[in-house]
């Protein structure tokens, strides 16, 4: 597996404001690497700077071997780029965007037909060719977005927050569809907020306060040692009233966090604590809870690494 | 260089076919605006509402106003009673002149004295002060020639006779003086804006962004976005002159095909012009404010109303960096005076120049803003 994006100390800076800090990252051929982290941690920056729009202040980043300053015009040609807001011409047709695009990457008059056609059905936009973009709905506009950031065949795609706003069946068809585009090789750069998104990339960073804070696949992130110390538990509590019985966990000296998890509780307690607490839930008034072992989810990881931070700066 | 160019005008056409209602507005806007600023601005004043007070009444008094009113420049609209009356017409603002001829005009006359006669101006709009000043004294003038001749019995006017004849615009028509520099005027202000939003638009909607992560390069985008707007701009060109031609009857006394290669060189510098509005403008309305920074000195200090010989110098000066002091004086140039190439070059090379400069700082501004 050869490297796609490779950065080493990327850094950029808005006068006083780092923006991104000392980002190091490695992502290889194929990967989906899903990058989250809070508003304004700097992901859109990071990306900006992939994608040669904007300069490091420090450090340097390579796209397919190409340095990101030097041959961004090279970089250009291979790279596929979504930004957040939806940015076609939405007094465009659908078939005339795509043309368009066709153009910009100088798709030539013979080939650009096929390439169309290949993009449409790739992302089943076929019934919409006449429609204005701006007709289309959300769904529908993020598919066409997609075509048009295909029709050049790209080797690396960079997608800001691509499921931002639109409904589910949308976002998982979306999903699919990039799934279906890693397979063929291309490597996806990803921003979301979604924790179930995240769960379905091969790999994952976490950027906080412009510092990315941890990088590899989920699998291994929920294996840090950080995530759940020595001596402690992830423990999944079912019992009435979650939200009492949380408030009433968190006062017990054994438990470290509990948090609301759908109609479950999620709990982090000392090692062997389930059968005290399984009698200190019933005597508050929370009768026969289920207490069982649980990895933890990524949320619980990024949570955790968050509040560790939080507690670093409050030092 | 230029990657990507064609389909930067392919969507431009589209953009510009899809919104028939701005098309609409780019075409017929300026041709009314030509029109009705042509008929509004006419700095020859006639008909000025006068007011008289004639203490005389004999018939050397009458026919002194009969030749203020045969001028066609005064029309008496008020016959005072007193000097408060007449004073106070004035005043109201029903004349704005007022003549008092004294109870003894008639008898000092024969007598071969100083006849006083008082002609009171209002001040107040200088354009018709100036002109009933002047045209007072003119006809002053000419009633005492008139007299004296009589007395003297002598042929003839004063003993030297200036003879001025002024040329290419004998009769001295405002209209043709103004209208050429008002199609330079009406031209720049929408080629310029439109391209500044056409741009600005984009920054809004983020297909900029997307479209610097394309192999589409600067100058591509740039020209690209101005091509459609120059064919618009000769369209509306054409019509602006055709409503000059034919409406307010503007003869062209040039060449025409000169006068089409010099618009060129102008509609270049107007779009670039539109172009570097929009590196700095982040929305429309900031690149709408920003336009109106560059039209207001363009009105103002061109030599489009007033005359930049009698500027200040600092002012003169500010007056040579606006491209639209060149392009009126190449309109009137060939309109009016009929001037050919060799006349007006350097006008036309001034133009290319600021074109490319202006062109070149966008293309440089462009680059910032992505980084």
């Amino acid at each position: 597996m050869s490297s796609v994006i490779r950065a080493e100390g990327i850094t950029r800076r808005f006068g006083h404001v780092t923006a991104v800090d000392g980002v190091d990252l490695d992502i290889e051929e194929g990967n989906i690497f899903g990058f989250l982290g809070p508003n304004g941690s700097g992901k859109t920056t990071l990306i900006r700077m992939l994608c040669g729009l904007l300069r490091p202040s420090a450090g340097h980043a390579n796209v397919l071997g190409f340095d990101t300053v030097r041959d961004s015009e090279r970089i250009k040609r291979s790279i596929g780029y979504m930004s957040q807001q939806f940015s076609l011409y939405t007094d465009l047709t659908v078939m005339e965007n795509l043309k368009f695009y066709s153009r910009v990457y100088g798709i030539r008059r013979q080939k650009m037909r096929d390439r169309i056609e290949e993009v449409i059905e790739i992302v089943g936009i076929e019934n919409y060719r006449k429609r204005l973009a701006a007709e289309l709905s959300g769904g529908w506009k993020q598919r066409l977005a997609l075509a048009c950031s295909l029709v050049h065949r790209p080797k690396v795609m960079f997608l800001d927050e691509p499921t931002a706003g639109i409904d589910p069946v949308a976002r998982r068809d979306l999903w699919n569809l990039l799934f279906d585009l890693a397979g063929r090789g291309v490597t996806f750069f990803v921003t979301t907020h979604y924790m179930d998104e995240a769960e379905r990339c091969s790999h994952v960073g976490y950027i906080y306060f412009s510092k990315l804070m941890v990088c590899g696949t989920p699998k291994e992130l929920k294996q840090l040692p950080e995530i759940t110390p020595e001596h402690l538990v992830r423990l999944e509590v079912r019992c009435p009233r979650p939200a009492g019985a949380m408030r009433k966990l968190n006062t017990f000296a054994y438990v470290q966090d509990a948090t609301i998890f759908g109609d479950a509780l999620h709990v982090l307690a000392d090692e062997g604590c389930e059968s005290h607490m399984s009698d200190d839930l019933s005597q508050a008034g929370f009768e026969s809870p289920r207490i069982r072992s649980i990895p933890p989810t990524l949320e619980d990881v990024f949570v955790t690494l968050t509040r560790n931070k939080d507690g670093q700066r409050d030092v | 260089m230029f990657r990507g160019l064609t389909s930067i005008v392919y969507k431009e056409t589209i953009h510009v076919i899809r919104d028939p209602k701005t098309l609409f507005l780019m075409l017929l806007v300026p041709g009314i605006q030509l029109t009705v600023f042509g008929y509004a601005i006419d700095l020859d004043v006639k008909n000025i509402p006068t007011a008289v007070y004639n203490l005389d009444g004999r018939p050397e008094s009458r026919d002194l106003l009969d030749a203020f009113t045969n001028a066609g420049y005064f029309n008496i609209v008020k016959t005072a009673t007193s000097d408060k009356d007449l004073y106070a017409a004035i005043v109201r603002g029903d004349a704005q002149v007022g003549i008092k001829i004294p109870p003894d005009y008639t008898d000092l006359l024969v007598l071969g004295r100083n006849a006083p006669v008082q002609v009171l101006i209002d001040g107040s709009n200088s354009t018709v002060a100036m002109q009933a000043l002047n045209v007072t004294n003119a006809i002053g003038l000419r009633e005492s020639l008139n007299i004296v001749n009589k007395t003297l019995d002598r042929r003839g006017g004063l003993p030297i006779q200036v003879e001025p004849r002024v040329l290419f615009n004998p009769d001295m028509k405002t209209v043709n003086f103004m209208v050429p520099g008002l199609v330079g005027l009406v031209m720049q202000l929408v080629t310029m804006l439109l391209t500044a939003l056409a741009v600005v638009r984009e920054k809004e909607n983020g297909t900029l962004e997307q479209l610097m992560v394309t192999p589409v390069s600067r100058f591509g985008l740039m020209i690209g976005k101005i091509v459609p707007f120059f064919v618009i701009g000769a369209l509306e060109t054409v019509m602006v002159l055709s409503i000059m031609r034919f409406l307010f009857d503007v003869p062209i006394a040039g060449s025409v095909a000169l006068l089409a290669a010099f618009s060129l060189a102008f509609l270049f510098t107007t779009l670039g012009l539109g172009l570097l509005i929009s590196t700095y403008a982040a929305n429309q309305i900031q690149a709408i404010q920003l336009a109106f920074l560059v039209v207001l000195p363009s009105v103002l200090l061109s030599g489009f109303v007033f005359p930049q010989e009698s500027m200040p110098y600092p002012i003169w000066a500010i007056g040579q960096l606006i491209p639209l002091t060149y392009f009126i004086r190449i309109l009137r140039g060939i309109i009016i005076r009929g001037a050919g190439f060799y006349d007006l070059w350097q006008n036309g090379a001034v133009l290319g120049g600021m074109g490319l400069a202006v062109l070149s700082l966008s293309a440089l501004r462009f680059r910032k803003t992505l980084s």
